[in-house]
Formats: structure tokens, C-alpha cells, sequence
């Protein structure tokens, strides 16, 4: 492999890592915090990018699509906390994994019902559809560094929320004596409530971003929805940091495996399995750490 | 004098930056109750449970019958003859007061991989959980379905279940917890009863009760051994009046 | 001990109304009836890991699927597989599928557990999906089949569907007796202790983790022979069949019927078919094809019942007769 093609694939896999993250960190901050599995986490994403889709061709630009779509998002998110996630927060793992199942097929039949079928595109936005130069030879999509940036914005945003703002001690008291942060006189309802519309917020937005480079297909909710759980395991519930490393990790791997050539005893491993390299990859974490790279034991 | 059942070697178990338990060195005897007393957070119950295998030692040895045991997983430890039974009630609620008798009496079978049989005609396990109900005297509660007994009657279970292995070591974690008196009384009836054949670690809070049990003591204090040896002797002891039973009148 | 009369006698009536079926319906009801049944099979092995062991998988149709594979792979081309050789090779193929996933994910636990199972069958969807193995995002066909001779001595034919249908209502009752008895066997009794109260197990000296994964790989193989007949029946595999909405069905069949009950798991299978059926056969509405879209009423549908019927449809009808509910596994003496 040249340099060029490391290059670029070095750049491919960060940045497909990078949206992994803001998806995956909205995932185990519900599930860290709130102890809530959320299935159609991957829906949010898909109704970003659907959202994306028509609301950029009613409105004609992406940037007023995305406003408008993120807004959207999380009034939806809002509305299913309020209304059937709440219900959940004192059930078994189990019955949130139904309950959650079962809006995914709500959101997928509703999805087909108000945009069909059909694998749609979105454009980029005038303004980053040019390429910069890296080397004499080659040039990268500016839309897709712009993307890998707005990821680590969000990224740095979150951890000053979370680390720094009276807000994120109360998330993080939450996250741990739930009884104790109500008796304090905190309104834990509501703070659940923010913390999820936060993750339907990141998940929808990614899906927004990413739908130039990756298209509006069908299935693309479910299908980020068990990437981020591969990101999860590897990282580590509850632990942002871990979602970040993991989620690198796995756009490096995933991103390499497609142009790589694996040959082991005859049989092509690489390009052929490189959708599998993910789950290779967990099974190696789980068998030496299973509660995550940076996981709770116990 | 026969060698030490239990043996620990300057036990230590650090969680984060704090010492839990902190260099603890004690003996356990057949036919001796070695009650281990102290403050609410002295390190008992986490002593408890390094010697049963449910928390993992930082450092230090544990000796059972010479064979060093730290590390040991929690299953591994009971089938060599230790049995635990917990502060916190841990029973199985939805089974009949027999039911978890037997299912703790068939843990000693070779291997339960056995998917034939009915298990209830293992006559041998059976009997065995029935003299465990009769040690204790719940014989007669044998149907009752284990969440609708009393406080008290659940920690009868508690030991119960623990005698059903039969162990070489109990390892008995306040017993008498949230008892009242008549059942405390008949408690430690039951504890007295069982020093034979068996060498007994019991933590308790309840100073009557020790004083009557104790065959030897040991007061610990922020996880760390204060004193150690004859309950008569360590009454009387100053330092032990000062850190603990001075204040005993208001503990738990 | 007049619960257990009263279960047993509607259990006898429902397997003679079984038995007699074929005898006044339609070869479309029995073919549909078919197929419930091996969903039974299906949900019933999921019910063993589910509501026995209270391990959650998301991922149970990896094994229902490869065997369907199996099948497929072991029938020359366009010729019949021989159902003595090949059902028995399509069991060990899944069971040995859950031993290897159950060695790696049931070293964890809780939530762990249910993501780490539906990622390790997505893995093997991937490898039917993305390889040329089975046909790729096609599928593969099983052209006929498979043939039951043995030593010359054809006793049934599975082309004829009257026959197919109760050598599946034979394996359904053999099926069921078998759980029972190894419910009622000393692995089972530690398998539902483990349920209750996996640690106390520990520490009363029980090696869980071997449990669990003996467990994990019966429920494999069981789950195997349900998808063995049904890609025979349906005379196709494809990448769905172990696809993660076979694994989201069949728990909604066990959490619907009620769990940890083996009663449940085949009621919540036959309800949630026939709810699948009902739905897709809705007229239309207003302009709206509501029979297209009902995974849409069906996903109302599940969030209706977590949300209503915590223990699902037969807690209801204890509720009806004021039982208390009993978790799986609460022995009698």
C-alpha cells in the first residue's frame, strides 16, 4: 500500500470513527446514566438523516435542514422520553430491549411509509464541496474534514459539560445515587430527560453530517445502531472516554479492512470479511477484558 | 494444640486509595467460635469475604488446612469446605425453605451435570437438606415459600443453607442481625451448638451474645487488627474499652 | 396441586385439538399451523436461556438460521438430503455455533450481555450476507425436501404436508417433555438458581459460568432443529432468517406469552403469528394499505404489551383466576 492510500484511509477511518462516537457517546451516556438500553438509538440517526434529506430540499440548503432537523429530533426525543421511555427506568433490561425493539419497527414502517423505499442522496453544501490538496498527488473532500472537526467540537463541548458545568455534576451525581440527587432537590425527571434528548440531539445530528457522505438508505439506523454497540462493549459503558478510543479504533479497523488483502491458507479473509474485522475485534477485547476497555469490573 | 483450619497472613484489601483491611493476621480452630467485633466499618464483613472468595486480596496469604486459597474464586474455596453465610439476607425468595436447602446440599455431588433424573429423587441430597432445616429448626417451615418467612426465620435459613455444604469453617456474618431477643436467644443456642466440628469466624455486633460465644476475640478497627485473644482479657483491655466497647452502648 | 390439574387438561386439549386439525382443515391452514409449531420449538428454546437462566439474547436466530444453511449446504444440487444424516448435523452445526459465541459472551453480563449477543449474530449475518458461501444477500433454495429413508423403509414423506405437519407436532411434544424433565433434572435446578441468584450460586460452590454454557449450546441446538424444518418448509434461507428481527420476534414470542413458563413460549409464538397474520390482512383504509405497513401496528402492538402486560399473556389469565404468578422453576417440594 502506498502512502497516499494509508493517507487516506488513515483520514476515512478517523473520521468514520469520529461520527461512530458522537452516535455511540449518546448511547452509553443513556446507558450509563440512565441504565436504559435504547434500541432505536439507531432510529434517531436514521430520522437525521432522512430529516436531512427532505427538509434540505424544502428548504433548499443543508445548514437550514440541519437546524430545523435537529430541533425536530429532539422534540421527538423529548416526546418518547416523556411518554413511554419514563415508564421504563424501574423495568428489566429485558422489557426496555422490547419496548425499544418494537419502536423500531414503528420508526422503520413510518419511515416507509412517509419517504418510501428508495436510497436517496443529499448533497453537500456549496460552500465545502471543494477538495484540499494534502500532497502533489492527492486531494481530500474539505466536507469530510469539516466533518471529522464538528465531531471533535462536539466532542470537546461535551466534555466541558460534563466535566465543568454544574449541569454535568448533577448528570454524573445521577448516574450513581439517583435517590440521593432527588432528595437534594434536583428534579431527576427532568435531568433524565435532558440527558436523553441529548443523545437523541448527537445521534440525529450525525446522522444529519453524514448523510452527503454515506447516503439515505433504509436499514442505516439499525445498522450504525450495532456498530455503536461493538463501540460500547469495547469502550465501556457509561465511559465517554472509552466510546472515544473504541470508536477510532473501530473506524481505523474498519476503514483498513476494506483495502487490505488477508490470505490465510488459501481462503481470502480481507477485503471479503472486513465487515466481520469489528466483531473479531470484540471478541478479542471480551475474552481479555469484559467489561471494556475502560469499563467498571463487577 | 491442632493446627489452624483457617489461616490468614497479613491480609490486606485496599479499595481505591483506602485499606479496607489492613495486614490481618488471625487463626481459626475446629471447635473454637472466633468472633471477630468492631466498629460499623472496621473491615469485618470485608474480612468475611476475602476468606470466602467473593473479593479478591491486594495482598497478604490465606491458608486453609496449609494450602494457600487467595485468589481462589468463590466456588473453588466452597467446595474445599468453606461455607458463608451473609449480613444482607441472600437466599433464593421464590424457592420453598427445602427447595434452597437442597439445591445449597447439592452443590456437594460430584456434578450436577445431570439432566435425567428428577432431582428430587436424589434421596441423599434430600436427607441432607432436611437435617440442615432440623440443625436450625425450620424442619417444620420445609414448604413454606422462602420470601414469606420472617426476618428471623430467613437468617435460620441463611445459616441453614450454609450448614446444608457441610463446611469444615463457617464463616458467619452478624446472624443476629434485626433480631429480637427471643429469637436472638435461640440464635445463639443454634451457634453454640455448632461449634462442634466446626471452626467458626463469627462477626457480630451483638455484645451479649459474643461474650457468651466467644471462645476467642478480636477487635478491629479501620480495618486493622486492634487486639486479639481471650474475650476475658480483651473486656478488660483499655484501648479496646476506648475505641469500641466504651461506645458500644450506641452501635448498631 | 389443582393448578397443575387444571394446566395439564388444557395442555391435553390443545395437543388433541393439534392432532385433529389436519383432519378438517385446509392444506393452507396446516402448512400455517406448521409453521406456528416450529416456532413453539424456536421460542421455547429461547425461553430455556430467557426466562430459566435469565440470560437475554438478542442473537438466537444465528443458530436457527445456520441450520436452515446446513440444510441447504447438505442437499446436492437439487436433490433431497437425507433427514437422518443431516438434521442431526444441523443441530451439532448450531450447537457448536453456541458453544464458541457462548464461551466468548457469557463473560459478561447484564447489559453486556444483550449487546455482545446481537453483535456476534450480526457477525455471522455478515458472513452470509457479504460471502459468496450461501448466496449472498440472495439466499439459497432448498429444492426439495428432505427425505426420510432409512435402510430402504420410508416411513413418512415430508413432501406430503400432512406428514410434515405431524412429524412436527411429534418433535413439538418431544421437545416439550424433554425440557420439562431437564428443568426438573439437577441441571436444571441449577440453572434457574442460577436465574434467582447467580452469586449465592458461586458461593455455594457452583461453577456457574459451565452451566450456562451447556445451557446456551441446548438452546443453540434446539433452536437449530426449529430452523432446520422451517427452511425446509419454506424451501428457502436467507441472510433475514438469522437476521436480528428473527432474533427480535422470538423474544417477543417468549416476553408476550410469558416467560419462564415453556407454556408461554409456545402461546406467545401461535399469538404473535396470528397477530402477524391478522395485521397483514387489515383491508384499506382511506387510501392507506394498512396490511403493507403492519410492522408498524405490530411495533404498537409490543410497546402496548411491555407497557401493560408485565407478565405477559398468561399472567393475564392467572390474573383472571387470582393466581399468584410463580417465576420459573419454583419447586414444590
Amino acid at each position: 500500500m502506498d502512502a497516499n492510500t494509508f493517507l487516506i484511509q488513515v483520514l476515512n477511518g478517523i473520521q468514520y470513527g469520529l461520527l461512530l462516537f458522537l452516535v455511540a457517546s449518546g448511547l452509553t451516556l443513556i446507558l450509563g446514566i440512565m441504565g436504559i438500553i435504547n434500541l432505536a438509538h439507531g432510529s434517531f440517526y436514521m430520522v437525521g438523516a432522512y430529516l436531512a434529506f427532505s427538509l434540505s430540499q424544502h428548504f433548499g440548503s443543508l445548514w437550514l435542514a440541519m437546524a430545523g432537523g435537529v430541533v425536530l429530533a429532539v422534540a421527538i426525543g423529548l416526546l418518547l422520553e416523556w411518554l413511554l421511555i419514563s415508564r421504563l427506568y424501574h423495568r428489566d433490561h429485558l422489557y426496555q430491549v422490547l419496548l425499544t425493539y418494537g419502536l423500531i419497527l414503528m420508526f422503520e414502517e413510518l419511515r416507509s411509509v412517509v419517504f418510501g423505499d428508495d436510497v436517496h442522496g443529499v448533497a453537500v453544501p456549496a460552500l465545502l464541496q471543494t477538495s484540499i490538496p494534502l500532497t502533489e498527488t492527492l486531494s481530500y473532500p474539505v466536507y469530510r474534514l469539516w466533518m471529522s472537526a464538528v465531531c471533535i467540537a462536539l466532542a470537546i463541548g461535551m466534555y466541558l459539560l460534563i466535566q465543568k458545568t454544574r449541569l454535568g455534576m448533577m448528570i454524573r451525581a445521577g448516574s450513581t445515587n439517583r435517590e440521593m440527587v432527588q432528595s437534594l432537590g434536583i428534579n431527576i425527571d427532568l435531568l433524565y430527560r435532558l440527558v436523553f434528548a441529548l443523545g437523541v440531539a448527537l445521534a440525529a445530528f450525525a446522522g444529519m453530517i453524514a448523510a452527503p457522505v454515506a447516503s439515505v438508505f433504509p436499514g442505516m439506523g439499525n445498522q450504525v445502531l450495532i456498530v455503536c454497540f461493538v463501540v460500547v462493549v469495547i469502550g465501556g459503558i457509561g465511559s465517554v472516554k472509552g466510546a472515544m478510543l473504541a470508536a477510532i479504533l473501530i473506524g481505523l479497523v474498519d476503514s483498513f479492512g476494506k483495502v487490505l488483502t488477508l490470505e490465510v491458507g488459501g481462503v481470502r479473509f480481507l477485503p471479503e470479511l472486513s465487515g466481520m474485522m469489528i466483531y473479531v475485534l470484540m471478541a478479542v477485547v471480551l475474552l481479555a477484558r469484559p467489561e471494556g476497555l475502560f469499563g467498571k469490573r463487577g | 494444640m491442632a493446627d489452624a483450619v483457617l489461616r490468614t497472613e497479613r491480609l490486606t484489601k485496599h479499595f481505591g486509595g483506602l485499606a479496607a483491611v489492613n495486614d490481618v493476621s488471625l487463626e481459626f480452630f475446629t471447635d473454637q467460635i472466633h468472633a471477630v467485633i468492631g466498629p460499623n466499618g472496621a473491615g469485618k464483613t470485608t474480612l468475611a469475604s476475602l476468606l470466602s472468595g467473593d473479593l479478591t486480596c491486594t495482598s497478604g496469604r490465606i491458608f486453609l488446612d496449609g494450602e494457600d486459597i487467595a485468589g481462589l474464586s468463590a466456588d473453588r474455596i466452597s467446595q474445599r469446605g468453606v461455607g458463608r453465610s451473609y449480613q444482607k439476607t441472600n437466599i433464593f425468595l421464590p424457592f420453598t425453605v427445602f427447595e434452597n436447602c437442597r439445591l445449597a446440599a447439592q452443590s456437594r455431588l460430584p456434578s450436577s451435570m445431570r439432566f435425567t433424573r428428577p432431582a428430587l429423587r436424589y434421596d441423599n441430597v434430600s436427607q441432607q437438606a432436611l437435617r440442615a432445616l432440623e440443625e436450625v429448626g425450620l424442619e417444620h417451615r420445609a414448604q413454606v415459600t422462602a420470601a414469606t418467612l420472617s426476618h428471623g426465620e430467613q437468617r435460620q435459613l441463611e445459616i441453614a443453607m450454609t450448614l446444608a455444604t457441610r463446611p469444615r469453617i463457617l464463616l458467619l456474618d452478624e446472624p443476629l442481625a434485626g433480631m429480637g431477643s427471643e429469637e436472638s436467644a435461640r440464635m445463639v443456642e443454634l451457634l453454640r451448638s455448632l461449634k462442634q466440628a466446626h471452626a467458626v469466624l463469627l462477626v457480630e455486633h451483638d455484645m451479649d451474645a459474643v461474650f457468651a460465644l466467644a471462645d476467642r476475640l478480636t477487635v478491629m478497627v479501620n480495618g486493622s487488627v486492634l487486639e486479639s485473644g481471650f474475650p476475658e482479657l480483651i473486656r478488660a483491655s483499655a484501648a479496646v474499652q476506648e475505641a469500641y466497647l466504651g461506645t458500644e452502648e450506641g452501635a448498631a | 396441586m389443582r393448578k397443575v390439574r387444571v394446566a395439564t387438561i388444557v395442555l391435553l386439549g390443545c395437543l388433541l385439538a393439534l392432532a385433529l386439525l389436519p383432519l378438517v382443515a385446509e392444506k393452507y391452514y396446516i402448512q400455517l399451523f406448521t409453521k406456528m409449531m416450529l416456532m413453539a420449538i424456536f421460542a421455547m428454546s429461547l425461553d430455556l436461556l430467557v426466562g430459566y437462566t435469565g440470560l437475554v439474547s438478542l442473537g438466537h436466530a444465528a443458530f436457527f438460521g445456520l441450520a436452515g444453511y446446513t440444510l441447504a449446504f447438505a442437499a446436492p444440487q437439487y436433490e433431497a438430503a437425507n433427514l437422518w444424516l443431516s438434521l442431526p448435523l444441523a443441530m451439532a452445526g448450531s450447537g457448536l455455533l453456541a458453544l464458541v459465541i457462548g464461551a466468548l459472551v457469557l463473560r459478561t453480563s447484564g447489559i453486556y450481555f444483550i449487546m455482545v449477543t446481537l453483535a456476534f449474530a450480526q457477525m455471522v449475518f455478515f458472513v452470509f450476507h457479504d460471502t459468496k458461501i450461501g448466496g449472498g444477500a440472495d439466499g439459497i433454495y432448498v429444492y426439495a425436501k428432505p427425505v426420510a429413508t432409512i435402510a430402504g423403509w420410508e416411513p413418512f414423506t415430508l413432501e406430503n404436508h400432512t406428514h410434515f405437519y405431524f412429524v412436527v407436532l411429534v418433535l413439538l411434544v418431544l421437545v416439550y417433555a424433554m425440557l420439562r424433565m431437564l428443568l426438573a433434572s439437577l441441571f436444571g435446578r441449577v440453572i434457574v438458581g442460577i436465574r434467582v441468584n447467580e452469586q449465592r450460586m458461586r458461593s455455594l460452590g457452583y461453577r456457574t459460568f459451565r452451566y450456562k454454557l451447556v445451557c446456551f449450546v441446548i438452546a443453540g441446538a434446539l433452536a437449530g432443529m426449529a430452523g432446520y424444518f422451517a427452511a425446509a418448509q419454506f424451501g428457502f434461507v436467507s441472510p433475514d432468517t438469522l437476521g436480528w428481527h428473527q432474533s427480535g420476534g422470538v423474544l417477543m414470542m417468549v416476553i408476550l406469552g410469558g416467560m419462564g413458563t415453556l407454556n408461554g413460549a409456545i402461546l406467545g409464538a401461535f399469538a404473535m403469528m396470528l397477530l402477524e397474520l391478522g395485521f397483514q390482512g387489515l383491508p384499506v383504509v382511506g387510501g392507506v394499505n394498512i396490511g403493507k405497513h403492519w410492522q408498524l401496528l405490530m411495533g404498537g402492538f409490543i410497546v402496548c404489551a411491555v407497557l401493560l402486560l408485565p407478565h405477559g399473556l398468561l399472567g393475564l389469565g392467572r390474573l383472571a383466576s387470582g393466581w399468584r404468578r410463580r417465576p420459573g422453576g419454583a419447586a414444590d417440594g
